[in-house]
């Protein structure tokens, strides 16, 4: 049982054609867009790699790159075979080269769908890999003069400024570690001397902030340190102050901003796919019907064109049988060579 | 003696108007170019005229906006009057429009190259206009409850940050205002009754910036109060520390941002007007070739082109000679009515 027919008259025929033909060309302007957009993701994820502990995320840009490229090849031969499609000479020439072709096609295509899926699935990961990342980088914050360690400040205080926020959860994972080096703490005064005494490992934790964390918008000079200590300033009371400092985590603020870019590209890719899908069930609806003309006489005849020869469900058998056999075959064989070992050991 | 004079058979005269044409696209895409270069100049401009006083001239971005429109309308007129130059018909129609549509691209060019000039020129008044902006945003930075003026803190601290710089000058600028509200200072304390009563305005000075005077790169956590006192920090000193803080002053931070957007502006606008000179020297080639048919009815003939018709001495005496009659034309007519007034 033919799978989708559709009848094609000689007119139907060469409007499939020369749409198709069309279609391509958009569709190979929307392969290069994905391969733009992929490249755009991957260099934004380059750029704060440093707050990032491991590259798993850089599948999804990898991935439409790939596709990009894949659809460019796809959707040029897409367009060379409907340009030949009419003509009744040049078609034969394709004839073998369709079958992979379209094999190729849907692998690609799923790809592609499978990209746009990993784009939104994909959120826990980032999360857990930023939460790492900036956890190191806050506690490495104070070590500028360890090699391989002394851009972190530097890269901590810009992505706050930039990111607009402060801390990893928020402001308060700076009070837990010690951002001051000891290199500028003077260990003769009584304060420093105290402080460290106050906790387990001797570090100097103060309920202080950097300046990066500072929100311009706040109508009073900064307040960085002893944040928690109303009496310290005047006029300042710390729970109703929400403009001092920014309220918001990195860890969400850097999530909000990648989700933002991966759903916007994973919506355009959605619709590439579509572009993409349609191109390959049209250019299938065009190579059954003109291989029905093919040997004619008159190549004005009307023709059938389908979509799968046989049902959905015969042609997968179709294709797993030989794949079967192969399996079958090796058991078929090696019972009998048991069988033969054993005829053997036994005469 | 005609100036340049090029001969041209039908072929070459084919070439000629199609070449001048497609320039002519390329001058639209040109003149498209310098508006949005003038645009973007405007809103660039804009952006920050918190920091500017309000005297600022936008008579530069306004000028190439203008000017960038002008150049698309007259490209497109002179792409058409090409693309009909190949039919003779066609051609007669625009016969007397095209010696004042040439004239009148001469201005256009001259027009340009002003333009030009006057982009170069503008840093000068910028740099004052800055100057005096920069020293009111300054003073009104703790201003935060005032109406007009609540976003000057966020304004200069968002420049602050973005153009890593400090001050009007340098950071010391900050030395000589009160930039911390009374709202926020306590009157009952010791050490503030002394700081006011330090100076003759009673204004709370310090040696101290805001947070947005700060450099990420320093490696210490950054101090941005008692920045001249040695002692107030440990293994401090001020005199060699300069990565603590910004060291460059806003506004040669500002001038130098718009300068060199001046600058690119000014050399894109110079390279418009050469183009625009090229277009319109094939325009008056087409034109004259097309005028000088040694056989007018058939359109193979051979003819001639040339930029002017004399040199360039005789066009320049002829063109004052044609000023004074006109000039004589208006007394003598004075003239003539006079004598009939005092006949009659």
């Amino acid at each position: 049982m033919v799978l989708m027919k559709m009848a094609f008259p000689f007119e139907k025929r060469v409007k499939l054609a020369q749409g198709l033909w069309l279609l391509s060309w958009f569709a190979t302007l929307a392969g290069a867009l994905t391969f733009t957009l992929g490249c755009f993701l991957k260099t934004e994820l380059r750029r704060r790699a440093e707050v990032m502990d491991n590259t798993e995320i850089h599948a999804v840009p990898n991935t439409l790159m790939i596709v990009g490229l894949a659809s460019l090849g796809i959707n040029y031969f897409a367009g060379r075979i409907c340009q030949d499609a009419l003509d009744a000479g040049r078609f034969p020439r394709w004839k073998n080269f369709l079958q992979p072709f379209f094999g190729v096609s849907l692998f690609f295509s799923f790809l592609m769908l499978m990209a746009v899926i990993m784009s939104y699935a994909m959120k826990g990961n980032l999360e857990s890999s930023l939460k790492i990342g900036l956890k190191n980088g806050i506690r490495f914050y104070k070590d500028t003069d360890t090699p391989g360690r002394c851009f972190q400040k530097q890269t901590i205080d810009r992505l706050q400024m930039e990111f607009r926020c402060c801390g990893n959860n928020d402001y308060r994972d700076w009070f837990e570690v010690q951002w001051i080096s000891n290199r500028y703490l003077d260990f003769s005064s009584k304060e420093v001397k105290d402080r460290i005494k106050s906790n387990v490992d001797g570090r100097y934790l103060v309920d202080g902030v950097p300046f990066s964390c500072c929100n311009p918008s706040s109508p009073r000079p900064c307040i960085q340190y002893r944040l928690t200590n109303n009496s310290a300033h005047y006029n300042y009371e710390h729970q109703t102050e929400e403009l001092n400092l920014y309220i918001r985590g990195c860890r969400e603020a850097l999530v909000n901003y990648y989700m933002g870019l991966m759903n916007t590209i994973g919506a355009v890719v959605l619709s590439v796919f579509l572009i993409q899908a349609s191109v390959i069930v049209s250019l299938r609806y065009l190579q059954t019907a003109m291989e029905a003309v093919a040997g004619q006489e008159n190549t004005e005849i009307e023709t059938e064109g389908y979509l799968l020869e046989k049902g959905l469900k015969e042609t997968f058998m179709e294709y797993m049988n030989p794949v079967l056999t192969l399996l079958m075959l090796n058991q078929v064989s090696s019972e009998a060579g048991a069988g033969g070992a054993e005829a053997g050991s036994s005469s | 003696m005609a100036l340049m004079k090029v001969k041209f058979d039908l072929k070459k005269r084919v070439k000629l108007a199609q070449f001048v044409w497609f320039m002519y696209w390329f001058s639209v895409m040109a003149g498209v170019l310098v508006f949005s270069m003038g645009l973007f100049f405007k809103i660039e401009l804009r952006k920050r005229s918190e920091l500017m006083d309000n005297n600022e001239s936008h008579f530069v971005p306004n000028l190439l906006i203008a000017v960038g429109l002008l150049a698309c309308g007259i490209n497109a007129f002179g792409g058409k009057i090409c693309y009909d130059s190949l039919d003779p018909t066609k051609f007669a129609k625009w016969k007397p429009m095209l010696k004042p549509f040439l004239v009148s691209c001469v201005m256009f060019n001259a027009l340009l190259v002003l333009t030009a000039l006057l982009c170069f020129l503008m840093r000068i008044p910028l740099q004052f206009t800055l100057a005096e902006g920069l020293k009111n945003g300054m003073k009104f930075y703790k201003d935060t409850d005032t109406p007009g003026r609540c976003y000057m803190k966020r304004t200069l601290d968002m420049m602050q940050m973005e153009f890593r710089c400090c001050g009007n000058n340098n950071y010391k600028d900050w030395f000589e205002i009160q930039w911390v509200s009374n709202r926020y200072l306590n009157f009952g304390a010791k050490e503030v009754k002394d700081r006011i009563g330090s100076n003759v305005d009673g204004q709370y000075l310090m040696d101290g910036v805001p947070f947005s005077c700060c450099n990420p790169s320093s490696p210490r956590p950054c101090i941005q109060y008692q920045v001249t006192n040695n002692t107030a920090h440990y293994s401090y000193d001020h005199y060699t520390e300069d990565l603590n803080i910004w060291k460059r002053g806003c506004r040669d931070a500002l001038l130098s941002y718009y300068g060199g957007l001046m600058n690119t502006i000014g050399a894109l606008v110079l390279l418009v007007t050469m183009l625009e000179v090229g277009v319109m020297v094939g325009l008056q080639y087409v034109n004259t070739s097309l005028s000088t048919l040694a056989n007018p009815e058939d359109p193979e003939s051979e003819s001639e082109g040339w930029i002017l018709e004399k040199t360039v001495k005789e066009t320049f005496t002829d063109i004052m000679a044609k000023m004074k009659n006109m000039g004589k034309g208006n007394q003598v007519d004075e003239g003539a009515e006079a004598p009939v007034a005092t006949v009659s």
